[in-house]
Order: structure tokens, then C-alpha cells, then sequence
């Protein structure tokens, strides 16, 4: 009896797992269907898989050109955000001093500002460094991981901070003793201890980064500079009523994020956990 | 000043500078003269001269009905979202903290749509709702149902509710299930032994061990909820005639739909003011009825 009762509790949990997830189901099959088999049944497997869809969608995406570009602003902007922010963190909760809780206290604080309330006058700022200073802050994709460098800051401190107040200074003390410069105690000895929260943050803002729209499309216009999401957004402009078409080309755009996933799940669900818990 | 003093101090700068100076120029000096530019009308053209009004654009957006019909929608959104997520989140993490053997199989595919962005959930949403819906309506003449939601005012709103649930249902459930994990066997099996059924353990020792989860799904849902942009976007673009215009859409409209730059950054401010405003009071409040154990 037992046994039949758990048999039949894993059956259905696992009818709730795929019912939940059957919006993928449907954009998956009817990327298959032509225009007439679509219309005729949205639920039901395709007839046949041909690809034709998925080849045109990739050509009217330019999808490697914007997969390469969002993987190339997500990588740097992610490497940088980790690089700085663990640096200052480390010497924020080492050096107690008033100037440093302020310094803290103003990262913090500014992590309640919704995007939309510094979108326009960032705008304004980059394209005075523009005008006045000449480095091309817009419409470039190290403008853009600058400005993702900028607004990952406060989180990735944050979190930074929180993890180094629990890490011992004997060792560094000993290195520093030792003859040790701070950045070679840094890099040698702390830095090898904050894996987990680097882990962490770096989990966080690649997910952030790759699904970001609203940023891109204000800093790039240029189509050859254009990250995945805003490749998706002109896409879908243009095709929308070609659902078998729209549907291939969303799915090429999940491909790789359900890649990530599948590799870096523990680290994910992980990840995710002790970035909400704080 | 010794040399050893003086190079601490260099250390820091070295350490700190690069961030801050960073930080200063893409979060806070946008944010201080965000606040100037809600006191000018500017159409946004380097040219045009920006004219100072005082109060005047925080005088207009309180008598702009559309703005106000924004915050109404993104009022109504955000209340059902946050009950929905929660609630979804947290049925699915008492279900995959259970024995069943597929537990972490339905997890992996619980949590999955949080990791597709915004903007392409939505559009594979629109999919369904357009065409899908309306196919299943006319196959099971559940019609009243199964129809378009994107072109009825409130239908079109829940359907941006659906969408977001579940989006953030699977998010929600890691964070209860951290917090499930850390309740002790012991006082769900001493529970047990005093002949308490599942429903009076969940009311009285689970729920109440997991205030210090709600208090941070709660944030993040009335915070991600409140700012919805993404979704806003792909689903809708606010639509049908602006019924699903949320707060951040219309602040967006207002400033690169119509050029008003100084109007449409007294909204980003107010909008700032409340996001800080409600999120700060929610934590406050579920901080003080958390327990301890």
C-alpha cells in the first residue's frame, strides 16, 4: 500500500513538473509546423521535423553575431564585477574606519534604485564623457560593460562584504609578516577563501546580464553590436505573425541558457539561495 | 604623515578607486541630477534649452490620468502577483522537500523558467494566449475561458500575473526550501509522536520557522513585481489602449515615447520614492514577527 501510494506520488509530481513546463512543449513543436499544420492543431507533436525555420531564423537574428556579443559583454562585464568589487569589499571591511562604513552604507543604500529612475540621466552622463572627454561610452560594447560594471557594484560589495567579516585575519597577518604586499595577500590568500561567494556572485550576474534589455537597447544601435535579447526584440517585431518562425528563433535563444543550466545547476540553485538569503 | 601610514592609504585607493569611481558615474551622479532634471522641461534635444519650473511637472504627472491609471495597474499586479508566486513557491517546495524519488527532477524544471529573460517569456506567452488559447477554446468550447486574453483590459493584466508567477514561482521555491531544510526533523517528529497532523504541523511549526524566508520572498517578489518592465514589454507593450501600462513602462513612455524628459523623470523619482518606501516598510514589518528558535 505504501509503496503504491509513493509509485503514485511520483507519477503525479512528475505530471506537475511537465504540465508546468508545457509552454516550452508548445514553442518546441510548433517551431516544426508550417503555417497550415500551426493552425490546424497547436498542441499536437509536428508531422515532421524540418529545420527550415530554425535556419531562417538564425539568418534574420544574425543569432551568432548576437551570441557572441552577448557572451562577450557578459564574460568581461562578470570578470571585471568580481575583480573590483571583491578588492573593495576586502579592504572596505579591513581598513574600519568612518570612510569606509560611508562608503559601504552608500553602495548599500543605493541598491533600492529602480533602473528607470537613472536610465535617462546616465544617458545624459555618458554622452557628456562622450562629447567632452572622447571615450565612446555609447553605442560600443565596452560602453555597455562599463555601465553593467556600475550597476552590478552595490550587489556584488554587498555580498562581498558580508562573506569577508566571517573569514579569519590570522593568515593574512602572517603573509603581511611575512613581507607580503596587500595586493599579493589579496590575490594569493583571500582570495582563493571567497570561492563560494564568487561562485555566487558571478552566478547571479550572468543570468542578469544575458537576459538584459532595457540597458542594451539604450546604449547600442548599431545591428552588428546588437546582444541576444535585443536581437530577439527586433526579431520578433518584424515576425510576429510567422509564429512557426518566432517560436524557432526563441527557442535558439534558450538553447544556450538551458545549456548553462544543465552544467551549472548545483552551483545555480546554490548560487541563487545564498544571494536571496544575504 | 609616516610613509607607512601614507601607504596604507595608497593601498586603499588602489583597492577601492576604480570601483567607486565606477559606481559614481553610472548610479550616483545619474541619480543626483536625475533629481535636477525633474525641476526642467526639456524635450531631450542637446540644443533645446532645458527650462527650469519648479514644481511644476510633480504638479502635472498627480493630475496625468494615465500615470495614475499606471499605478493603479501596477498596484493590482503587484498584489496578485506576490499572493501567487508565494503561494506557488511555496507548494512546490513542500513538494520537493518530500521522499518522492523525482523530487529533484521536478525541482531542476521548477526553477527553469527563471533563468529565460523577461522578454522572452513574454513572447512565448503571447504565443499561447493569441493562438493557443484560442484554439483550445474552440476545440473545447470552454470559450469563455480559452480565448485571447491580450485583448480584454483585465484578462490581459492576469495573463501578465500568469506569466510572472511563473517565472518567479520556481525562484521563490529555492529560498523556502533553504529555509524548510533548516527547520529541525526533531520538532516535526516530537510533533508527530504527539498525534499532530500534517496540517497543524505546516500552521504551527513550519510556517511560523519560515518567516525568515517569507520576509525575503516577499522582497523580492514585491520589488521584482513593482519594476516589471521586461514581461510589460514582450506580453502586451502595455496594451490593449494602455489597460496593462505598468509604472515603468509609462515612465519609459513619458521620456523616450514623448520627449518629455523633465516630466518623465518627476515620475522616475516619485517612482524611486515609493519602491524605497513599500519595500523598506514590508521588511520592516515581516522582520518583527519572525521567531526564533
Amino acid at each position: 500500500m505504501k509503496t503504491m501510494s509513493r509509485t503514485a506520488g511520483n507519477g503525479l509530481l512528475v505530471l506537475l513538473a511537465l504540465a508546468f513546463l508545457s509552454p516550452i512543449y508548445l514553442m518546441l513543436v510548433n517551431s516544426f509546423k508550417n503555417r497550415a499544420e500551426l493552425y490546424r492543431n497547436a498542441l499536437a507533436l509536428p508531422s515532421s521535423f524540418s529545420f527550415q525555420y530554425y535556419d531562417k531564423a538564425m539568418e534574420k537574428m544574425s543569432f551568432f553575431t548576437a551570441f557572441g556579443n552577448s557572451l562577450y559583454v557578459t564574460i568581461v562585464s562578470v570578470v571585471i564585477v568580481v575583480v573590483l568589487a571583491s578588492m573593495t569589499a576586502w579592504m572596505l571591511v579591513r581598513t574600519d574606519d568612518k570612510l569606509s562604513r560611508i562608503i559601504f552604507l552608500v553602495f548599500v543604500s543605493t541598491m533600492l534604485i529602480p533602473f528607470q529612475t537613472l536610465m535617462m540621466p546616465l544617458m545624459q552622463v555618458m554622452d557628456w564623457i562622450r562629447t567632452n572627454l572622447h571615450i565612446p561610452m555609447l553605442n560600443t560594447r565596452e560602453g555597455l560593460i562599463y555601465m553593467n560594471v556600475g550597476f552590478h557594484a552595490s550587489m556584488a560589495v554587498f555580498l562581498y562584504h558580508g562573506f569577508i567579516k566571517s573569514v579569519p585575519v590570522a593568515l593574512e597577518e602572517a603573509a603581511t609578516l611575512d613581507g607580503c604586499s596587500k595586493f599579493g595577500v589579496f590575490w594569493r590568500i583571500v582570495f582563493p577563501m571567497l570561492k563560494t561567494i564568487t561562485i555566487t556572485v558571478a552566478i547571479l550576474d550572468v543570468i542578469a546580464m544575458w537576459n538584459d534589455y532595457l540597458l542594451p537597447s539604450l546604449t547600442l544601435s548599431d545591428k552588428g553590436l546588437r546582444t541576444i535579447p535585443l536581437s530577439t526584440f527586433y526579431f520578433f517585431g518584424e515576425f510576429t505573425i510567422q509564429w512557426n518562425l518566432a517560436m524557432a528563433g526563441l527557442t535558439l535563444t534558450i538553447i544556450p541558457v538551458v545549456i548553462f543550466y544543465i552544467f551549472a545547476q548545483k552551483y545555480i540553485i546554490k548560487g541563487i539561495a545564498a544571494g536571496a538569503v544575504k | 604623515m609616516s610613509t607607512r601610514k601614507r601607504k596604507e592609504k595608497a593601498w586603499y585607493a588602489l583597492f577601492t578607486l576604480p570601483l567607486v569611481l565606477i559606481f559614481t558615474t553610472v548610479v550616483i551622479v545619474p541619480f543626483l541630477i536625475g533629481i535636477g532634471y525633474s525641476f526642467v522641461e526639456w524635450d531631450g534635444i542637446p540644443a533645446n534649452p532645458k527650462v527650469f519650473v519648479g514644481f511644476d511637472n510633480y504638479a502635472e504627472l498627480l493630475k496625468d490620468e494615465r500615470f495614475l491609471a499606471s499605478a493603479w495597474h501596477t498596484i493590482e499586479f503587484t498584489v496578485l502577483a506576490l499572493v501567487l508566486v508565494n503561494l506557488f513557491g511555496l507548494i512546490f517546495s513542500l513538494i520537493v522537500t518530500t521522499k518522492l524519488r523525482v523530487r529533484n527532477a521536478a525541482r531542476t524544471m521548477f526553477f527553469l523558467p527563471n533563468l529565460i529573460g523577461g522578454l522572452i517569456l513574454g513572447y512565448i506567452w503571447q504565443f499561447i494566449f493569441t493562438d493557443v488559447f484560442k484554439y483550445v477554446g474552440e476545440k473545447t468550447g470552454l470559450q469563455s475561458i480559452f480565448f485571447n486574453w491580450l485583448i480584454d483590459p483585465q484578462f490581459a493584466l492576469y495573463a501578465m500575473v500568469v506569466v510572472f508567477t511563473w517565472q518567479m514561482a520556481g525562484y521563490t521555491m529555492i529560498i523556502y526550501i533553504a529555509g524548510i531544510q533548516g527547520i529541525p526533523d526533531e520538532l516535526n517528529e516530537a510533533a508527530k509522536v504527539d498525534g499532530a497532523n500534517l496540517w497543524h504541523r505546516l500552521t504551527r511549526i513550519v510556517f511560523p520557522l519560515l518567516m525568515p524566508s517569507f520576509t525575503i520572498c516577499l522582497f523580492l517578489t514585491l520589488s521584482g513585481a513593482f519594476k516589471i518592465f521586461d514581461v510589460n514589454l514582450s506580453l502586451t507593450k502595455g496594451g490593449p489602449n494602455n489597460a496593462t501600462e505598468m509604472f515603468a513602462m509609462n515612465i519609459y513612455n513619458e521620456i523616450f515615447g514623448y520627449g518629455h524628459y523633465g516630466l518623465g523623470q518627476a515620475k522616475a523619482i516619485v517612482f524611486f520614492v515609493i519602491v524605497a518606501a513599500v519595500t523598506l516598510t514590508q521588511v520592516v514589518i515581516t522582520k518583527k514577527r519572525e521567531v526564533q528558535f
